[in-house]
């Protein structure tokens, strides 16, 4: 049967087969000068960017260390022996961050995906699932962070209840709920980015309503929106540090003990460069991802 | 003997328009029935009723003598048994072909992998396509895709498929190939309902032509009735400005 089809394409590939194929040949002396002006003019474009590159970097630099208070501001923000003596303290402190952030990324990304599904359930029963999803969304969207891992981490103990968990796993809590509630609405974009087509013919092959979600929409969803997510993770590796405050030593508050014993802001230098270093790979991934999924959306729409 | 489908005065209305207004149509076992009409005279609408993806606002459908309009029907036992190809082929571009053509096999009726791809690639082969199984939709011609679908819809051994326009998103050239296909699936007794705009494979497809007219059939037969001799006014206006514009 589909050989019929394919000997109808037949003709159409022969003519094409048979048209007429031409030579290469040099290029005419009007192209060659036209192809060497070009190439002038990327020599000359990045002859003009390192300058200015240069000129700039230059400027910065007698700027700073021209300022009458540098020589103060480099002995209390970039002492050598100060930040060797308090890269072990940090480097504990980070790991701690980093296991934080590991479980806070998880937790974040399965209560906004919970939340996601419950704010698109139709059937009446769902009410007050529904309505509570997006009463949270609502609240911690707007609530400062701050404000919650103080509420959780200080408010929470003082209840004296038994079996009240560790600060360091409440302030987690709050972190995870608060981002929660951000990937809640980047998870419920993806879901609704989907054509609803997709769902007819799902539905149209006898997929319940589950499986559907699970085998059609959901898979399409994610990979529509792992840039925005991607970018909220890399948000989140740095309020993770943010625990400090409720008491845990983190890489910040290991800094913070170190500048009060030695009155000198080092420490923290380092641990701002260890959080930089940290975010780097997280964001690299994320314009990959990022770049890919532009990539694949241009061929979907040449197609 | 039971027909397949029956619909009994089916009516469906989307605000004040009026779709589907009382519609009657019965299709027997192996019979092939084309919908023709122009855009807005119901056609889509009355496919979309029947695989239950619209609810209608009254009368009856039944598929085997069974009333499946009943709100207490389970909705996705009836659509198990229905197949649908829709004009823009909908297939999942985040699966490859043979994963498109054996999700329902494999999530509905429970059949093992092995089992079910073996069936695949065999009904794949069918239609010239074995060497795609790997492939994902977008690397396929918009022909290829339909014939995709139309497996898609077959595999589940429908007792009716319902063809909704699917040569009108594609490629004059590549038309050809699937309306091939659909006269094998007939020549092989599957029992169809088509909405079309393609007139010469309406004849050379179709048992029984209904020609639809503001949600109403207004005339159906034969197709040698309809297309050489049309009783009704409005059906010989409609196929001549077809003619013209062809």
């Amino acid at each position: 049967m589909a050989r019929r089809g394919e000997r109808r394409a037949g003709p159409e590939l022969t003519s094409e087969l048979k048209a007429p194929q031409r030579a290469r040949r040099e290029p005419s002396p009007l192209q060659r000068e036209r192809l060497a002006y070009r190439r002038r003019q990327t020599v000359r474009s990045v002859v003009v960017a390192a300058v200015s590159t240069l000129a700039l970097g230059v400027l910065l630099v007698v700027a700073v260390t021209g300022a009458p208070g540098w020589d103060r501001v480099k002995e209390s923000f970039l002492d050598a022996d100060v930040a060797r003596a308090a890269l072990p303290d940090i480097l504990r402190g980070m790991w701690l961050n980093v296991r934080l952030l590991a479980f806070c990324a998880v937790g974040a990304m399965l209560v906004g995906l919970a939340t996601a599904l419950l704010r698109t359930l139709r059937p009446a029963v769902f009410f007050p699932l529904r309505a509570l999803a997006t009463s949270y969304t609502y609240v911690f969207r707007g609530a400062p962070l701050i404000i919650v891992l103080y509420l959780l981490t200080f408010g929470v103990p003082g209840l004296r209840l038994s079996g009240t968990p560790t600060v360091l796993v409440l302030g987690g809590i709050a972190l995870v709920i608060t981002y929660g509630a951000y990937l809640a609405e980047v998870f419920r974009a993806g879901i609704e980015s989907v054509h609803p087509s997709q769902r007819a013919a799902a539905r149209s092959l006898g997929l319940t309503y589950r499986q559907t979600m699970r085998r059609v929409v959901l898979p399409q969803a994610v990979r529509r929106v792992a840039p925005p997510l991607l970018n909220d993770l890399v948000a989140l590796q740095k309020d993770v540090g943010l625990i400090s405050l409720a008491g845990p030593i983190d890489a910040i508050r290991a800094a913070q003990i170190q500048t009060a014993e030695t009155y000198d802001f080092t420490p923290y230098v380092v641990a701002g460069g260890l959080f930089v270093l940290l975010a780097i790979p997280l964001i690299a991934v994320t314009d990959w991802v990022t770049l890919r999924a532009a990539r694949r959306q241009s061929a979907e729409l040449s197609a | 003997m039971t027909p397949v489908l029956a619909c009994e005065a089916v009516r469906k209305e989307f605000g004040s328009t009026v779709v589907l207004d009382d519609l009657t149509l019965e299709i027997a076992e192996h019979d092939v029935v084309v919908l023709i009409g122009a855009s807005g005279s119901g056609k889509s609408t009355l496919l979309r009723c029947v695989n239950l993806l619209e609810t209608v606002d009254d009368g009856v459908i039944r598929l085997d003598g069974r009333d499946i309009t009943d709100p207490r029907v389970d909705a996705d036992k009836v659509r198990e048994r229905i197949g649908i190809v829709f004009q823009a082929y909908n297939l999942f571009p985040h699966l490859s072909v043979l994963d498109n053509v054996t999700l329902a096999p494999r999530r509905v009726h429970r059949r093992a992998r092995r089992d079910a791809e073996e069936q695949a690639r065999a009904m794949l082969a069918r239609v010239g396509l074995a060497d795609k199984a790997g492939e994902y939709p977008d690397r396929l011609s918009g022909g290829q895709q339909q014939r995709v679908a139309i497996v898609r819809a077959l595999v589940n051994d429908p007792r009716l498929l319902l063809l909704d326009e699917i040569t009108s998103a594609l490629d004059p050239e590549l038309v050809g190939e699937v309306l091939a296909l659909v006269r094998d699936l007939k020549d092989q007794g599957v029992t169809m309902m088509i909405a079309t705009h393609e007139m010469t494979f309406a004849r050379r497809v179709a048992d029984r032509i209904c020609f639809l007219d503001r949600g109403r059939i207004l005339e159906s037969g034969p197709p040698a009735q309809i297309f050489d001799e049309p009783h009704e006014p409005r059906t010989r206006q409609f196929l001549q400005r077809l003619g013209g514009a062809g």
